[in-house]
């Protein structure tokens, strides 16, 4: 087979392997959060049915479908966002590294923090660059200053602003561009070191170069952590993601490497709606 | 079994991925033409067809550049995925085997007004047969891509070993003419070139079948396909020839 050749660094003898952009994507990682028999319901409306996935050890796994299908909800179950919103329910299992997060037992803030979300609009809290990402560390740790200064740069940095904002951490972080405000959003995220990043349509306001930015970050990002993003793009989900499903009217139709998903999806949903032959 | 899709939400985009199937069609219809007509130029002597089938070759390599074009504007601009990008990319293979193809004809043509300056060298029932063979097979190819029609692709696949088993009766056939009187061998050689070249036509209408399937199907052929060409081991020796 040629395509694991190429996959495959040093498949072939004196080839470097040109294709192996997604190594990890050969083997199969361990699920870090693993979503079963999964129903949502909003009120009397079920949203989600019967959910099964898996979401592996640092990898991107990206959600697609149209809107409505349930995509969004799901990162909202991922980290009990519903529990804000009576009359919101979900039942069956999602665990995370083996505990059920939807035990009512689950302590909500320990939860959060170990699954961090950033949103379609940047939401930066109106305060320093600074204290946007320490606000957020103090609610969990005690760290003294030296340390609390150190972790910030470490998230800035991890996130790629650091040099755009290093001399100026004490100015307000709502003068920054609306790149930077949602890198820094993330970096507000895994400034608390989370093991799950749920990115919700994280580029859907910024534009393209701000978006490569992004992309490139998520792709930094998944040497560390489990990562989920809902898009609506579809070429960003070919970029970005190792796995790929696909969500209709609540269900989950199909899951697959995104190199199946975009090239030979199994159904035919599927491929109705990644060639755009919806409806 | 035709597998059609609902219609594209961006009617252009459909029309164009249509546009395509049908530069594809068209290509096939004059690659196919190409061989008919050579072949016949070679059977019935006729050097004037022949001629003309060799200036002809510049509409293929004009039809493939355009395809060729088509194509990448179309990755560029539509960002294609799914069955979408497999005909494109299906479409830019099918139409460079199809280049090919029309290279050999026009090459079988040219050697055919060698072939007619020459006396007759016995019966070229062979070479129809064969160019008849590759011919059906090449049509079978272009309608399953033009139907989306994997079975069809799997036919012509399967289909090659006769054409191979021609091939390796008209090499023994010209061995001897060659071995019975030197005079042979211009005409002899030139008539085996033809009939590789036949034979290579026949190879690349089993490549756009393996193309085909993967654009309707999403997956690969396997690679070992039934082969008959047994040339490449034969060898004469003295004792061989024919008494007389």
């Amino acid at each position: 087979m040629i395509g694991s050749m190429i996959d495959q660094a040093g498949g072939v003898p004196g080839t470097e392997g040109f294709g192996g952009a997604q190594p990890r994507s050969m083997g199969s990682p361990p699920a870090r959060v693993s979503i079963r028999g999964l129903n949502f319901y909003y009120g009397t409306n079920q949203a989600l049915r019967s959910i099964t996935l898996d979401l592996p050890d640092r990898q991107v796994t990206g959600m697609i479908g149209p809107s409505g299908c349930g995509k969004s909800t799901l990162l909202r179950v991922l980290n009990r966002m519903y529990s804000l919103y009576p009359g919101q329910r979900a039942e069956g299992e999602v665990l995370l590294d083996g505990r059920n997060i939807l035990a009512p037992d689950v302590d909500l803030n320990e939860l959060r923090s170990r699954v961090g979300m950033v949103f379609q609009k940047p939401t930066p809290f109106p305060m320093t660059i600074y204290e946007n990402i320490a606000f957020g560390v103090r609610l969990h740790e005690r760290l003294s200053r030296a340390e609390m200064e150190e972790r910030v740069e470490w998230a800035l940095t991890r996130a790629a602003l650091w040099d755009e904002v290093k001399d100026r951490l004490h100015g307000s972080a709502l003068s920054l561009s609306g790149g930077q405000q949602q890198r820094l959003c993330i970096a507000r995220t895994i400034a608390v070191r989370p093991e799950v990043i749920l990115l919700d349509e994280p580029t859907s306001a910024l534009d393209p170069i701000s978006t490569q930015k992004i992309e490139e970050l998520i792709d930094e990002l998944k040497q560390d952590f489990t990562i989920a993003i809902v898009t609506h793009n579809m070429q960003q989900a070919a970029r970005c993601a190792d796995q790929v499903a696909f969500f209709y009217l609540g269900e989950l139709v199909e899951v697959a490497p995104a190199s199946q998903i975009f090239t030979a999806p199994r159904m035919p949903r599927t491929q109705a709606y990644i060639t755009g032959r919806f409806g | 079994m035709g597998e059609r899709m609902a219609g594209h939400t961006v009617r252009s985009y459909a029309e164009e991925l249509n546009r395509l199937r049908d530069a594809i069609a068209r290509m096939g219809g004059l690659a196919e033409q190409q061989v008919a007509e050579a072949t016949r130029a070679l059977v019935q002597r006729d050097t004037e067809l022949a001629a003309e089938v060799v200036r002809r070759d510049a509409a293929l390599d004009a039809l493939e550049r355009e395809i060729e074009d088509f194509c990448i504007r179309l990755l560029a601009l539509r960002q294609p995925l799914g069955a979408d990008l497999r005909l494109i990319v299906a479409a830019l293979k099918v139409s460079h085997n199809l280049e090919r193809i029309g290279d050999y004809a026009s090459n079988v043509a040219k050697r055919s007004i060698v072939v007619a300056s020459q006396p007759p060298l016995g019966s070229l029932n062979g070479f129809q047969r064969m160019a008849r063979l590759v011919q059906e097979n090449l049509q079978g190819a272009i309608d399953a891509l033009v139907r989306n029609d994997a079975a069809r692709a799997g036919e012509v696949w399967a289909a090659d070993e006769p054409v191979d088993e021609i091939y390796n009766g008209i090499f023994r056939e010209m061995l001897t003419h060659m071995m019975e009187d030197p005079r042979n061998i211009t005409a002899a050689t030139h008539l085996l070139f033809m009939a590789k070249n036949l034979e290579r036509i026949g190879d690349h209408a089993t490549n756009i079948a393996e193309t085909v399937h993967y654009a309707v199907r999403g997956d690969l052929l396997p690679e070992d396909r039934p082969k008959a060409d047994a040339s490449a081991y034969a060898v004469v020796r003295p004792e061989d020839r024919p008494a007389g």
